[in-house]
């Protein structure tokens, strides 16, 4: 039987991620919208989308979700954050006092590429997949430090954009801007 | 050790992706019009996804009267520093030279709006030559599609700017969705005559036709000033709001801002609708749009 994945539909390119997840083979009926605790409680992985972090943090805070989140991810539930998604599960926010999961020892730099007007998509090897991905940065993050049990999965020009460590992934880009499902099957057989 | 080898890779800029991507990182949103660095860490606090960067707000624009242009650089340079959300500004429809300024500035998304006074009598700015995206209002799916022709990346209702009064963007929303459900239901060889009465590009419209959909995110703006102003244009379609002279023209500002980006979450859910919008202070006073005289109706700028 195919898992259960939620999208945190809070705010951000959450519908984009559904998109992919059925491109990618994955049935819709077996899709979920997650906003609350309860939503949460129907799945057994998560996909974080792009998005704005302070946004989603402060409401994810406002029901709960956040608790009921990290507590799923001790229990082993895999989560993927893409962009923003990546911000939310970092230990640390470089030269800010944001809110954060906590769920990946990782420290990144938002907008580490800067304004809008740099933002750019390039081919990138990831670890673990068979083809470069189609990679759609969109005023990025990057990881500046991240712990020794963290596996780096891809560097573009020496820089981390997407790591791992145990069922946890976090990427700076964008693959449900493409239609490249490379990442979406890895994190569905995760 | 790069894992990509030892080349350095040249990314590429300026794609329709990243352009469109951003207006999706957006979406479920509330963008606040803030006139200072103050009122953007208020809206960032508040949970604002973007802010536009202007001088007055529509309100003050529409009270000041005159010619309304670009705001001052060093204004919207201020604003970006106190911030990491996205930062966007205003140019006139047409001056496609305080785009080129704007993007000098790097701002993040430029709106091409009717709230100014407009620099052009026909001819919109070519979106597609700038590396910045844009947002243009819209009041028909013709007038969404001629701007999407034009490059821009988002689409906005235009409603009625500086007003308070939301009936012109429940107006202009309602009318883009059901123009597009009547384009969607139409034959093919109907799409050609559909085309020429909605003033719009064949390719568009056939493309409106398959998708049931604009080709970019459809936002709503122009009068939103409570939180189930933002929760009604939500569930009639919209995919984020903007808010203008509604935050800041209010008693509290703050907590106003908070309870418009809950109501954007919850806005299908009545009881919590009900539970934000309790003791906000008072709303912006607002100008009831069937008092306004055409001359002073902003949305009938844009060609």
């Amino acid at each position: 039987m195919a898992p259960q994945v939620g999208v945190l539909a809070i705010q951000g390119s959450f519908q984009k991620h559904i998109e992919s997840l059925i491109r990618a083979g994955h049935p819709a009926d077996q899709i979920y919208e997650v906003r609350t605790p309860k939503d949460l409680s129907q799945v057994d992985r998560l996909i974080i989308p792009g998005g704005e972090s302070t946004t989603v943090g402060l409401l994810m805070q406002h029901t709960g979700l956040d608790q009921t989140i990290v507590e799923r991810a001790h229990q082993g539930m895999p989560i993927w954050g893409t962009c923003m998604g990546m911000i939310m599960l970092a230990r640390t926010v470089e030269n800010r006092e944001q809110f954060s999961l906590n769920l990946l020892n990782i420290t990144v730099r938002r907008n580490a590429f800067g304004a809008q007007v740099h933002s750019f998509e390039t081919k990138l090897a990831v670890v673990g997949l068979v083809d470069p991905i189609e990679a759609v940065f969109i005023r990025a993050p990057i990881v500046t430090e991240h712990g020794p049990e963290v596996q780096v999965l891809s560097t573009f020009n020496d820089q981390i954009v997407a790591v791992q460590h145990n069922k946890i992934l976090g990427t700076s880009f964008h693959p449900e801007l493409t239609t490249d499902t490379q990442l979406h099957r890895y994190f569905l057989n995760l | 050790m790069n894992n990509n080898g030892n080349t350095t890779l040249i990314p590429t800029t300026k794609t329709w992706r990243e352009k469109v991507g951003l207006a999706e990182m957006l979406k479920g949103g509330v963008i606040m019009d803030v006139v200072n660095p103050e009122q953007a860490r208020i809206a960032e606090d508040a949970g604002a996804v973007a802010v536009m960067a202007l001088e007055r707000v529509p309100a003050d624009i529409r009270k000041d009267g005159g010619v309304a242009r670009m705001s001052d650089p060093e204004m919207i340079l201020g604003i970006k520093e106190t911030v990491s959300i996205p930062v966007m500004a205003k140019c006139r429809i047409g001056h496609f030279v305080e785009a080129q300024i704007l993007e000098a500035l790097e701002i993040d998304f430029i709106d091409e709006s009717e709230v100014l006074t407009p620099a052009d009598h026909a001819n919109h700015v070519d979106k597609h030559a700038f590396t910045v995206p844009f947002v243009c209002g819209a009041r028909n799916l013709g007038e969404a599609l001629r701007r999407c022709a034009e490059g821009a990346a988002m689409i906005r209702t235009k409603g009625e700017a500086g007003t308070g009064d939301v009936i012109e963007a429940v107006r202009h929303m309602r009318t883009i969705l059901s123009e597009i459900r009547t384009v969607q239901n139409a034959r093919e060889d109907e799409l050609f005559v559909l085309a020429k009465d909605h003033q719009a590009p064949l390719d568009l419209i056939q493309e409106v036709h398959r998708t049931g959909k604009l080709p970019v995110p459809n936002f709503s703006a122009g009068g939103i000033a409570t939180p189930a102003d933002a929760a009604l244009m939500m569930q009639l379609g919209a995919e984020t709001v903007f808010v203008g002279s509604g935050i800041f023209k209010s008693g509290d500002p703050a907590k106003r801002a908070r309870a418009i980006v809950e109501s954007v979450l919850f806005y299908k859910e009545p009881k919590k609708l009900a539970e934000i919008s309790k003791n906000l202070g008072e709303a912006m006073v607002g100008i009831n749009c069937s008092t306004l005289p055409e001359s002073e109706q902003l949305a009938t700028r844009g060609w």
